[in-house]
């Protein structure tokens, strides 16, 4: 068919061809390519052309910025009410926290960051330092600076604690409880122990099975009822209790993923060079095992923390609880004040997950090109 | 038979099940200090469970297997003495993929021999010098070819200073030209007089480093004897279909 082709020059070596493209070349290759794609990219741009200009006037050029209440945003024709927005900050962040005692969440907070920041990108310092303070000391710090009772601090009880405080404390509690407790479900469940294993079978599907909301409803009004008379239970610490268990057997569940795809002669590798139980484990299996499944551990993270808003079933308020209150009050009353209200929110837990999702993508990248070509 | 070398490896009429299927038949075998032991058979013929079960990574059922003078038991500490003693190689090379070269090396003497991290860094370096990759120390193992990996396999298991050396085929997943880098290594440890039991295909090898040669097919050990012997005149009908079948290809 074809003829024989014999160099009879050795091939120079050649740069690869340019891969930048003008601009209308870029579009015609991406956006026009074919006759379809050609369809959705006009059709595309015309639902923007459709939706853009509403939101962006709502939001922005006949939204009110300012005022003493709610009578700036009575108007007719008037768009977002960042007013409300701006004179109820402090409570969507703080809930009914003394003003006097907020800095204490604010160096709660700065301390978590500071704890937590050397862990999240490359460097050069000694991390089980700051892992062993984020699970050893920071919790104590934490409770004692957010609770008080100690070193001269007020008490503030978890009754006046509210808003984004509330989302957080929750929401960090349940993350950095439901993860050693997965990890330790997951290895429970693969166990050859029977009774270990089917302590671990029985409490994964337990908690599984049920709906969070039951959880809390359980954690708050059925505890008491089995708790000798006059015994109580801290309301918040009762909802932690129940986050940190409900999301552990979820956590449990994906580990248990990753510690399948794991082969077995990485743990035939590790037992043949003496290693114990634990250090195969700790060094060998899980550091593989968790790393295949971040993309579903932080899945769960950001589940667990939109689920946080569920805490407002058995009274604590939480960002979206203390906004929603916040609707009745008479002072701001106004046909835009939930909608906005609700936008803000969601802007507030969309920043949160989406951070999470995109630190995760950022992770998978490094741990590839770390181990990979 | 007057040979005064310690006797290291003790099979002692040793069977093994999985299930039903009755995987080990009766095996009897004894490996004194300084041996090499090559073992051959068809694909199933139990080789691997054999020597598997000398470190517990397969439990036996019946029969005595003791190691260094410790006797196989469920007691896992005595297990753990003996892998500490006993240093295998894979055919799938089974590195740890997440750790680089030299903390794949450093990683048992550290953890299991307590050993100093500059000092556990320093014998890796020394038998990755050995087999021949020193410039590769902090590469990660899914940067390298299948004969590097199993030269860093093998690096790995000497950095706990083995007395006795087990390989599954080490060969037998790689390209032909990888072959020989891996068989110089091996035939280097032999004439350091490493005690080695070595399931592979390779006669050439055999007949070069082995101190007898182990014929195994359906659990059974068939065979036992000195490479010339066994190549040159086979007894048993079996161990000459076997041969004539290898040595075809
Ligand atoms: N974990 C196991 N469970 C059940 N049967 C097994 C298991 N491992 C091996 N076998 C069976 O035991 C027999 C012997 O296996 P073994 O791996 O020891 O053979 P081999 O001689 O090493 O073969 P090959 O040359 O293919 O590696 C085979 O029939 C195999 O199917
Ligand atoms: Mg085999």
């Amino acid at each position: 068919m074809s003829d024989h082709f014999v160099r009879t020059q050795s091939s120079p070596t050649l740069l690869p061809p340019s891969s930048r493209l003008g601009v209308l070349q870029w579009m015609r290759e991406n956006l026009f390519s074919s006759w379809a794609n050609g369809l959705f990219t006009v059709a595309g741009l015309y639902l923007l052309t459709l939706a853009f200009p509403p939101i962006f006037n709502w939001a922005f050029l006949s939204a009110v910025f300012t005022g003493q209440d709610g009578s700036v945003c009575r108007a007719d024709g008037v768009g977002a009410c960042w007013a409300f927005i701006d004179a109820k900050f402090n409570q969507f962040v703080y809930g009914r926290y003394p003003a006097g005692e907020q800095w204490r969440v604010d160096v709660t907070a700065l301390l978590g960051i500071a704890g937590l920041a050397p862990l999240l990108v490359p460097n050069r310092l000694p991390k089980q330092w700051f892992v062993g303070f984020l699970l050893l000391v920071f919790p104590f710090l934490a409770f004692v600076l957010l609770y008080g009772g100690t070193a001269g601090l007020v008490v503030v009880e978890t009754s006046d604690w509210g808003g984004l405080m509330v989302t957080l404390v929750v929401a960090v509690t349940g993350i950095a409880a439901s993860l050693p407790l997965g990890v330790f479900l997951a290895l429970g469940r693969r166990s050859k122990m029977p009774v270990i294993r089917i302590l671990s079978i029985m409490f994964i599907e337990l908690w599984r099975g049920v709906p969070l909301i039951t959880v809390l409803f359980m954690a708050s009004v059925m505890l008491p009822l089995f708790l000798p008379e006059g015994m109580s239970f801290d309301k918040l610490l009762r909802a932690l209790i129940g986050v940190a268990l409900f999301s552990s057997a979820y956590m449990a569940e994906v580990v248990r993923g990753g510690l399948a795809s794991v082969p077995v002669g990485q743990y035939e590798a590790a037992k043949a060079l003496g290693l114990t139980y634990p250090q195969m484990m700790s060094r060998i299996v899980l550091p593989q095992a968790l790393t295949t499944v971040i993309p579903g551990i932080v899945n769960n993270f950001i589940g667990l923390f939109k689920d946080t808003t569920l805490v407002l079933v058995i009274g604590l308020f939480d960002l979206l609880g203390i906004v929603q209150s916040n609707f009745t009050d008479p002072a701001w009353i106004s046909p835009q004040t939930s909608t906005t209200g609700y936008v803000f929110a969601a802007f507030v837990f969309w920043i949160f997950c989406f951070s999470m999702s995109r630190y995760s993508i950022y992770m998978e990248r490094r741990l590839e090109t770390d181990t990979q070509r | 038979m007057n040979d005064t070398r310690k006797v290291v490896i003790e099979l002692d009429h040793v069977h093994k099940w999985f299930d039903d299927f009755h995987v080990l038949k009766d095996i009897c075998l004894s490996v004194r200090e300084g041996e090499r032991i090559v073992v051959v058979g068809p694909s199933g013929s139990g080789k691997s469970t054999l020597v598997r079960c000398i470190n517990h990574l397969e439990a036996h059922n019946q029969g005595r297997i003791v190691v260094n003078g410790i006797e196989l038991t469920e007691d896992l500490k005595r297990i753990d003495e003996v892998r500490r003693e006993v240093g295998m190689v894979f055919q799938q090379f089974n590195l740890f993929p997440h750790m680089t070269v030299l903390e794949n090396c450093t990683l048992a003497p550290m953890w299991v021999r307590k050993m100093p991290q500059k000092e556990a860094e320093d014998l890796a370096r020394s038998y990755l010098e050995r087999v021949r990759i020193p410039e590769q120390a902090d590469k990660f193992p899914g940067q390298m070819s299948g004969g590097q990996q199993q030269r860093v396999a093998i690096a790995r298991a000497l950095c706990m200073n083995p007395k006795i050396m087990l390989f599954d085929e080490p060969t037998s997943a790689l390209d032909p030209e990888m072959i020989k880098e891996v068989l110089d290594v091996m035939v280097d440890l032999a004439d350091g007089g490493m005690t080695m039991i070595c399931i592979s295909h390779e006669m050439g090898f055999a007949r070069r480093v082995a101190d007898r040669v182990i014929f195994m097919d359906e659990g059974e050990i068939i065979e036992i004897k000195k490479p010339d012997e066994f190549f040159e005149n086979p007894e048993n009908e079996r161990t000459k279909l076997f041969l004539s079948q290898i040595l075809e290809d």
